[in-house]
């Protein structure tokens, strides 16, 4: 597939505000400035902006606990994001969400649920809004490898697969579910398998290159779109962090992790971006020292943003 | 009688003390029909319908079999397969894309066979769709009903899976809002309501209340959610209820009006919002207060209505609260069992006489 370089850096630059902003969040939660804690969606990257860049601003996505990637993968701003994180009135859920439940609306958001599988449905329930309206738009619900052990999972392929919704079921499997590998607790080794139980197609692809990423979502979309119904999109990841920020992860080894480091989807981009000429090292080094300029600039107005007053402490619970 | 019918009827024939001319709310030269509570649900859904094209209904069974108690019965003919939908047997999935249908911009309403299988769809309801407008800053809204048929009695429970009454578990929930309607009247207005509200709202039907006949103006009227509705006005004890037991007070107090007690009946209609001033003006009015609430006593709706009473009424009491509930027990399926575990109207009478002493 020919992807337009300005689409190719409009990638490129995604994956680094996601790299960045969550480098400039782990570092805000180690200095205790962050309350809760942060989920890094750090060699997830070419998933997430893959799956994104194949979407339409109006086309919904739906997101978990690990959702700062997907939020900005769909465009959201990252003074907003890292305000959210910071529980300030200038965030995008004006400090009431924090950073398990960010979501930009304005840029085609369901919500981010915490509860792991809790969110596709919502996907569903939209695409069924789009097929009924006669809308051409596709909705995408992320999970991961643990989510797809949920009763929701399965429910929710069936549900679609019958009703041949628009829905594009992104399954990024991390190989962690927290402390638990997925080998211990699913028989099939390829997660796309599961698609054949529910008469759709499944597709596995690989989670650290943004190019396979991106034109299996493309074709998934497509297929959505004019009314093929849903997909099942397993892309091969893996958590380079913890759970969570700083997390022990005393169920894995160190080898194990740096060995899937070097898979980092990031540099792999940067080098077949300059070595194909689709750009030059400078344009790929302005990118970068745009995006580490911006989370400083982010850092800079979520700490200086006000906290929301407590007098509005009951607002939103009701419509 | 087909097979939907027998559902139907297998557990909505009771009708032992309670008679429909003992709530009037439509005055005679109103052009009204009467129908039965099943059927004013069934009009408001048609109505809504015909008045919102985002309105559409989501639930097992409900297409042409009508649902397990035959509520949406004629409603697929008239709209069809696309806005009344037939599901798989998938309660979280259910709501979950009900949430997310809301969120996009439809207006649906989901029914979950039982309130019993509602536990299937906790999370959707309480963690996910109450909490989503709160949670993402007002970003969204979550405009759905979910209807499900509760409650038991009169000898017509179907054992203990089948049978509870479940309101207390969504009103403690902050987001959701409660409906338990008593009578044809209420069910089409506050169903109608429900539909209209911007808000995630529980409507609880009660199964022996399906067959209950009243009359309903043929004008549309749509009735206000969060206010309760004074079913018989009275001077010396407040009675408060919602549902079926609204039917047990208005028994009692019928029964007591014989012996010069002035019953006034509080019919809560939604228990959340509470309409807790209401319930203030009525005991501070009567002195004397009755709850009467179908759950299990512990930690039910009624220890919430007392505490309410005491902060808005405590210098008013002249006699203790008492409280008129089901036993802290599950649902038996033999009749000399359950007679023992569910409040009846004469527990009611009985109540009302302690506090009258």
């Amino acid at each position: 597939m020919e992807v337009q370089p300005e689409i190719l850096l409009e990638m490129y630059r995604r994956m680094i505000r996601i790299r960045e902003f969550e480098l400039a969040a782990m570092d805000l939660f180690k200095r205790g400035q962050v309350k809760g804690t942060v989920h890094p969606y750090i060699g997830q990257e070419a998933s997430g902006v893959g799956v994104c860049m194949a979407l339409r601003r109006d086309d919904l996505i739906a997101g978990t606990h690990r959702s700062h990637g997907h939020n900005i993968a769909k465009g959201a701003d990252s003074k907003r994001m890292m305000a959210e994180i910071l529980g300030k009135e200038t965030g995008y859920c004006k400090g009431r969400g924090g950073s398990m439940h960010i979501a930009a609306f304005e840029t085609g958001s369901l919500g981010a649920l915490s509860v792991v599988g809790s969110g596709i449905p919502l996907a569903v329930g939209a695409a069924l809004a789009f097929k009924m309206r006669g809308e051409d738009r596709v909705a995408v619900p992320f999970t991961g490898d643990g989510g797809s052990n949920t009763g929701n999972w399965h429910e929710c392929l069936n549900l679609a697969s019958v009703w041949n919704l628009p829905v594009v079921f992104v399954l990024e499997n991390n190989h962690w579910a927290v402390s638990t590998r997925l080998e211990s607790v699913v028989k099939v080794k390829d997660l796309s398998v599961r698609a054949q139980s529910y008469g759709i197609p499944g597709v596995n692809v690989d989670g650290f290159d943004i190019l396979a990423v991106y034109e299996a979502a493309i074709d998934a979309v497509a297929h959505a779109r004019s009314g093929g119904g849903p997909t099942l999109l397993v892309t091969e990841c893996y958590r380079f962090e913890g759970h969570y920020a700083y997390e022990p992860e005393v169920y894995r080894t160190r080898a194990e992790v740096e060995e899937h480091r070097k898979l980092d989807p990031i540099p792999r981009f940067r080098k077949y971006l300059v070595d194909n000429g689709k750009a030059s090292m400078n344009e790929v080094n302005a990118i970068d020292t745009e995006v580490k300029q911006e989370m400083v600039d982010a850092v800079q107005f979520a700490k200086a943003s006000p906290p929301p007053d407590p007098s509005t402490a009951m607002d939103f619970i009701y419509a | 009688m087909t097979s939907s019918e027998r559902d139907a009827t297998s557990l909505t024939t009771a009708k032992p003390v309670m008679s429909s001319d003992l709530i009037v709310q439509v005055p005679e030269g109103v052009p009204a029909k009467e129908m039965s509570y099943q059927e004013a649900i069934r009009e408001a859904l048609r109505e809504e319908m015909i008045r919102d094209e985002r309105v559409f209904l989501m639930g097992e069974d409900i297409a042409k079999h009508g649902g397990a108690f035959g509520v949406t019965r004629t409603l697929f003919d008239q709209f069809g397969p696309e806005r009344v939908r037939n599901t798989p047997i998938s309660e979280n999935t259910i709501v979950g894309a009900g949430t997310g249908a809301a969120l996009a911009g439809m207006r649906p309403v989901m029914e979950i066979m039982f309130v019993d299988f509602s536990g299937l769809a906790m999370d959707q309801i309480c963690t996910q769709a109450a909490k989503l407008r709160f949670m993402t800053g007002g970003q969204c809204k979550v405009p759905w009903v979910l209807r499900m048929p509760q409650g038991g009695g009169a000898g017509k429970s179907t054992a203990a899976q089948h049978s509870q009454s479940l309101e207390m578990w969504f009103a403690h929930i902050p987001g959701l809002k409660v409906v338990l309607p008593s009578t044809p009247y209420d069910a089409k207005g506050l169903l109608k309501a429900a539909i209209r509200d911007d808000n995630p709202v529980i409507f609880l039907e009660h199964k022996l209340l399906y067959s209950f006949r009243g009359r309903v103006p043929d004008q549309e009227y749509v009735l206000p959610l969060g206010e309760c509705d004074i079913k018989r006005e009275g001077k010396d004890v407040t009675v408060v209820a919602s549902g079926a037991m609204v039917w047990h007070a208005m028994v009692a107090a019928n029964i007591l009006d014989r012996e010069g007690i002035s019953v006034e009946v509080v019919d809560l209609r939604t228990i959340s919002p509470l309409d807790e001033k209401a319930m203030g003006r009525s005991v501070r009015k009567t002195g004397r207060v009755v709850l009467v609430a179908e759950p299990c006593r512990s930690y039910g709706p009624t220890g919430e209505w007392a505490m309410v009473v005491i902060e808005q009424a405590f210098d008013y009491l002249q006699a203790p609260i008492i409280r008129v509930t089901g036993r802290f027990s599950p649902i038996p399926f033999a009749d000399s069992l359950e007679k023992g575990v569910w409040p009846e109207a004469d527990d009611v009478v009985q109540a009302i006489r302690r506090v009258m002493v």
